[in-house]
């Protein structure tokens, strides 16, 4: 026991003083909350909008006022053919067209139904989508607004009609920063526990201060305690830097119970901090390391939930997430955060990263070998 | 010449006894291409609903199956009072409750009128809204079936081109930003870390000593990556348009000229790390926070620019990366030639001359 | 001091990497007090031989026993009773000369007054008085290589095993470190250590030659020189390196 408080005063002496390490722990979480979640915006707004107006007529500007005043598009040109609209959206300029076609009026009144042309840039599938999206629902209300208007007889509803009212939970002002700080929350914490300890052990073989230590009669268990503790404390500290930030950057303030996070967060750490012990010892160098840690921790974050929900993911990835700590770090912080769910709601959540943790750590404590 | 040839097959050697960085390097591209090929989709597919029917009438059973049937939604679980909405919401195990009313067919059929609640899990805001939308078009669509033969009067049809990508695969939009970031990250990051290294270990010096000039020295530490860089913008192409099913619709050879562009811009930049750090760990530190996490959040690779504000989409311009992902674009997915992207390389051949400037400069003074 | 107890003995010690046998069968006794030459070429085993005797390689084939225990079963017990002062001298670089003997001292179980009393030795037997709080990166090599020897036998261990300890320094450091080794093996404490310097050969009780992974000449200085008619060990060792198949030569 004495041995492993030795170890730890070495240990966060090391990092008090290492230059490299520190920046990480402060600039970054900072850095990464206040740009990621005003980077990652996929909320629609200012969609590049070009409209070929053929028709001219009142219908037509009537509909052209609609859309131009609703907060997704903005209009961008209004040219005289369709051409020249392609042309701007090779150039980027805009991301929408929608062509209004000669006797769009007149045609409508006489044929009862009429046809617009909407094009999108679709090379980002997903804003892509929801912009047209957007632009349909734009149009139907549109097409209700002057279908109530020109049926001039409103007799009794024939037709059968089902009203669909939606509400959104949890998120009613549709913040999509809600929706992102919590997981690059997770990322942060992820990285430094992740990271850092990854890199740690190699430092020391690199530097041949691990031989003399296998040559001391410290146990094993002694030696990975104090390899563990400090990064699960730096981790512990950083989602505490987290939460503080995105309380006073962002006003988000946890739904549920904090103390649920922490508790998550703790044992998450331990399992991560295993696995960053288990790419360690295995490294030779730290450039491996680094490379091993980058690896891993780019594929799970993508496989997080983070950009993507994971519900759209093939069953082969769904699969490989069931394995990734990281996802249910970030399923946990949401939930935790946004929804309120309790403890007794994600016992699941708890379990498994329990059984990571234990199962990581004993890897990590049986793979390493103080005789070769 | 002979003796650059000597210098560049040490360091291949060195990059050749590290398997397992090897590995990562040459592996992580195809991994990350695949991953965003086919698993990172925002297309909605088999998402968890719950459907709680307070009617239980043939007509909610109609509608429940059409849902059912959808490829879109799958329902997990059937509800029985309004408490479980709740706790199947904070269990994760849904995104959407679809409610009907009590009596939905008796009033639908003698008052033309019922209603259907959507409650949907706004803590993923655009989800939410594009399953209510898919939830109410199904809706309205049985809706419409309903009245039979009889079209509604005044209907404004939408034909709808999705242009340059028409199955909206993620991948077009991200093929480009994993190039871009792979390549930065060998072409920068570990040639930086090589001279770093070279500098740490005491042997730059013996170099600098010897009769090779010092940028025969640099040029060698280069070559390696920059080969290695070629292979993983081959690969990733070759994986994209074979597997992936992307097209190349512009000249192949404009690509890769305008890769090996980048790919100089981003040696330029890794050159001017070295100069500036003295440890491999600061390399290290500096390329991945003043470089990839800038260039995962900012440069386009995953989050368009034009929704960022207006501060972020300045700072994203000092990023060769985000120039480059520009020019791929362009080429690779608009197919454009090099009309529509001249602007672009100029920014990248500055970036590029810039960064020899400078390193230059401060080798000198450091040698001095 | 008992000359006569055996701290160290080796039987047909052997150690195998694929086809290449680093360490060939090598038997041998140092005793209580000695202070014990482990020479040879670079390449020719000793590190090897070294790394299985303090409990970090397991051999191939073979026995050994260092301070009574088994190098296979017992390697905790040996590193309770032993010192060691790796070729890189395994200081941590940025913390400083206290901290690193506070920290050596604390792993190998001693209390905190005899921590304070063994660093305030320490400190003033080397001089180090104005240097204690310095980062030990900044210290200039020999007085590295003094500070590390001096914690690998700060727990006064039973033998203290040195892998080149005196690698790039000038002649009077080297003297000085040698100094030091006089004092422990005077205190009791056998000294076993590695080396290519064969002018440091005279200063040891005894030396093992070893080439190529087997020992060659197993004798005092003295006897050695008579055996091989030099008149240094230099000229023994080039005697018989020049046998030898793998090495520098």
């Amino acid at each position: 026991m004495r041995t492993i408080l030795f170890l730890l005063r070495k240990e966060f002496l090391q990092i008090s003083r290492n230059k490299s390490i520190l920046p990480i722990i402060f600039v970054m979480p900072i850095f990464q909350l206040i740009i990621l979640p005003f980077a990652a915006n996929y909320e629609m707004k200012n969609i590049s909008l070009s409209i070929v107006d053929m028709d001219h007529s009142l219908t037509s500007q009537r509909f052209i006022n609609k859309i131009t005043s609703s907060k997704y598009f903005l209009l961008k040109e209004a040219p005289n053919n369709y051409n020249a609209a392609l042309k701007s959206l090779e150039n980027d300029e805009a991301d929408l067209i929608i062509e209004i076609p000669r006797g769009f009026e007149t045609d409508l009144i006489k044929e009862n139904e009429i046809k617009m042309m909407v094009t999108a840039n679709a090379i980002n599938g997903q804003t892509s989508g929801l912009s047209v999206s957007y632009a349909n629902s734009i149009i139907k209300d549109f097409n209700n607004e002057i279908r109530v208007q020109w049926i001039q007889n409103p007799r009794l509803n024939p037709r059968p009609m089902i009203n669909i009212t939606s509400s959104n939970w949890f998120n009613p002002l549709m913040n999509y920063k809600y929706f992102m700080v919590p997981g690059v929350m997770a990322i942060l914490v992820t990285l430094v526990g992740f990271i850092l300890s990854s890199l740690n052990i190699v430092r020391e073989k690199e530097a041949g201060t691990i031989e003399q230590l296998n040559v001391t009669p410290i146990k094993r268990y002694q030696f990975i305690l104090a390899k563990l503790i400090p990064f699960w404390i730096l981790g512990l500290f950083v989602l505490s830097i987290g939460l503080l930030i995105s309380f006073l950057l962002y006003g988000i303030v946890p739904e549920g119970n904090i103390l649920i996070v922490y508790a998550f967060a703790a044992i998450y750490l331990i399992a991560l901090l295993g696995l960053g012990l288990i790419a360690s010892s295995n490294s030779d160098t730290q450039q491996q390391a680094m490379f091993i840690a980058y690896f891993f921790m780019s594929t799970a974050i993508l496989l997080g939930g983070l950009f993507a929900s994971i519900d759209n993911m093939p069953r082969w990835a769904q699969y490989i997430t069931y394995i990734n700590p990281v996802s249910y770090f970030i399923d946990v912080l949401r939930m935790v955060i946004l929804k309120g769910s309790s403890l007794y709601d994600l016992r699941n959540h708890f379990m498994v990263i329990t059984a990571f943790a234990l199962v990581l750590n004993a890897v990590a404590i049986i793979g390493y070998r103080k005789t070769t | 010449m002979k003796q650059l040839l000597v210098f560049i097959k040490k360091e291949f050697f060195h990059i050749l006894r590290d398997p397992r960085s090897m590995l990562i390097l040459l592996g992580m591209p195809v991994v990350q291409v695949i991953l965003f090929g086919f698993a990172i989709t925002n297309e909605i597919k088999n998402a968890n609903i719950a459907i709680l029917d307070n009617s239980k009438d043939e007509q909610t059973q109609k509608i429940i199956n059409k849902i059912a049937g959808s490829t879109y939604f799958n329902i997990e679980r059937s509800l029985v009072t309004n408490e479980q909405i709740d706790e199947a919401f904070k269990t994760g195990k849904i995104k959407l409750a679809i409610i009907f009313q009590p009596n939905f067919q008796n009033e639908l059929t003698h008052t033309n009128s019922a209603s259907v609640q959507l409650i949907a899990d706004a803590s993923d805001p655009n989800n939410a809204t594009t399953l209510i939308n898919y939830a109410s078009s199904i809706i309205l669509d049985y809706q419409n079936s309903l009245m039979g033969p009889n079209k509604l009067p005044y209907t404004i049809n939408t034909e709808v081109k999705m242009l340059y990508n028409p199955e909206l695969k993620g991948i077009y939009s991200s093929v480009p930003g994993v190039m871009a970031l792979i390549l930065m990250l060998i072409s920068a990051m570990m040639t930086s870390i090589a001279i770093v290294k070279e500098k740490e270990t005491g042997t730059m010096e013996i170099l600098l000593v010897s009769p090779i000039k010092p940028w025969l020295i640099v040029i060698s530490k280069a070559v390696p990556y920059f080969i290695l860089s070629f292979i993983n913008v081959t690969s990733i192409l070759l994986l994209a348009v074979y597997v992936l099913g992307m097209p190349i619709e512009g000249s192949i050879i404009l690509l890769f000229v305008m890769c090996v562009l980048y790919i100089f811009c981003s040696l330029a930049l890794g050159l001017f790390i070295s100069t500036s750090v003295s440890t491999q760990q600061a390399a290290m530190m500096v390329s991945l926070i003043g470089l990839m996490l800038p260039i995962m959040m900012l440069s386009g690779y995953m989050f368009p620019i034009a929704n960022m504000p207006w501060i972020l989409q300045m700072l994203s311009n000092v990023l060769p990366a985000k120039w480059y992902i520009i020019i791929v674009k362009q080429v690779m997915i608009k197919g454009l030639g090099f009309s529509g992207i001249w602007k672009e390389t100029l920014v990248l051949l500055g970036m590029t001359a810039l960064l020899i400037l400078l390193s230059i400069k401060r080798f000198k003074i450091r040698l001095k | 001091m008992n000359l006569q107890e055996t701290v160290i003995k080796t039987e047909e010690l052997t150690k195998r990497f694929g086809d290449f046998t680093a360490v060939n069968k090598i038997s041998f006794e140092v005793k209580k007090g000695e202070i014990f030459g482990f020479l040879g070429a670079n390449g020719a085993g000793k590190t090897t031989a070294m790394k299985m005797l303090i409990g970090i390689s397991k051999p191939t084939s073979g026995k050994a026993r260092v301070a009574g225990y088994d190098v296979y079963k017992e390697t905790e017990k040996i590193k309770k009773n032993i010192g060691y002062m790796s070729q890189k001298f395994s200081l941590y670089e940025d913390l400083t000369v206290k901290e690193n003997i506070v920290l050596y001292a604390g792993i190998y179980g001693l209390s905190s007054k005899l921590i304070n009393e063994k660093c305030d030795e320490l400190i003033n037997r080397l001089g180090l008085k104005n240097e204690q709080n310095v980062l030990v990166g900044s210290l200039p090599l020999g007085w590295k290589q003094k500070l590390s020897f001096s914690i690998a036998i700060v727990h006064k261990p039973q033998i203290v095993f040195l892998d080149e300890p005196t690698g790039g320094v000038d002649p009077v450091t080297r003297r000085q470190f040698w100094d030091l080794i006089y004092e422990a093996a005077y205190n009791g404490i056998t000294v076993f250590v590695t080396t290519h310097y064969m002018d440091e050969a005279e200063y040891c009780n005894r030396v093992s030659i070893m080439v190529d992974g087997v020992i060659e000449a197993l004798d005092t200085p003295a006897n050695l020189k008579k055996t091989f008619n030099a008149s240094s060990m230099d000229e023994v060792f080039l005697k018989l390196a020049r046998k030898a198949k793998r090495s520098d030569n």
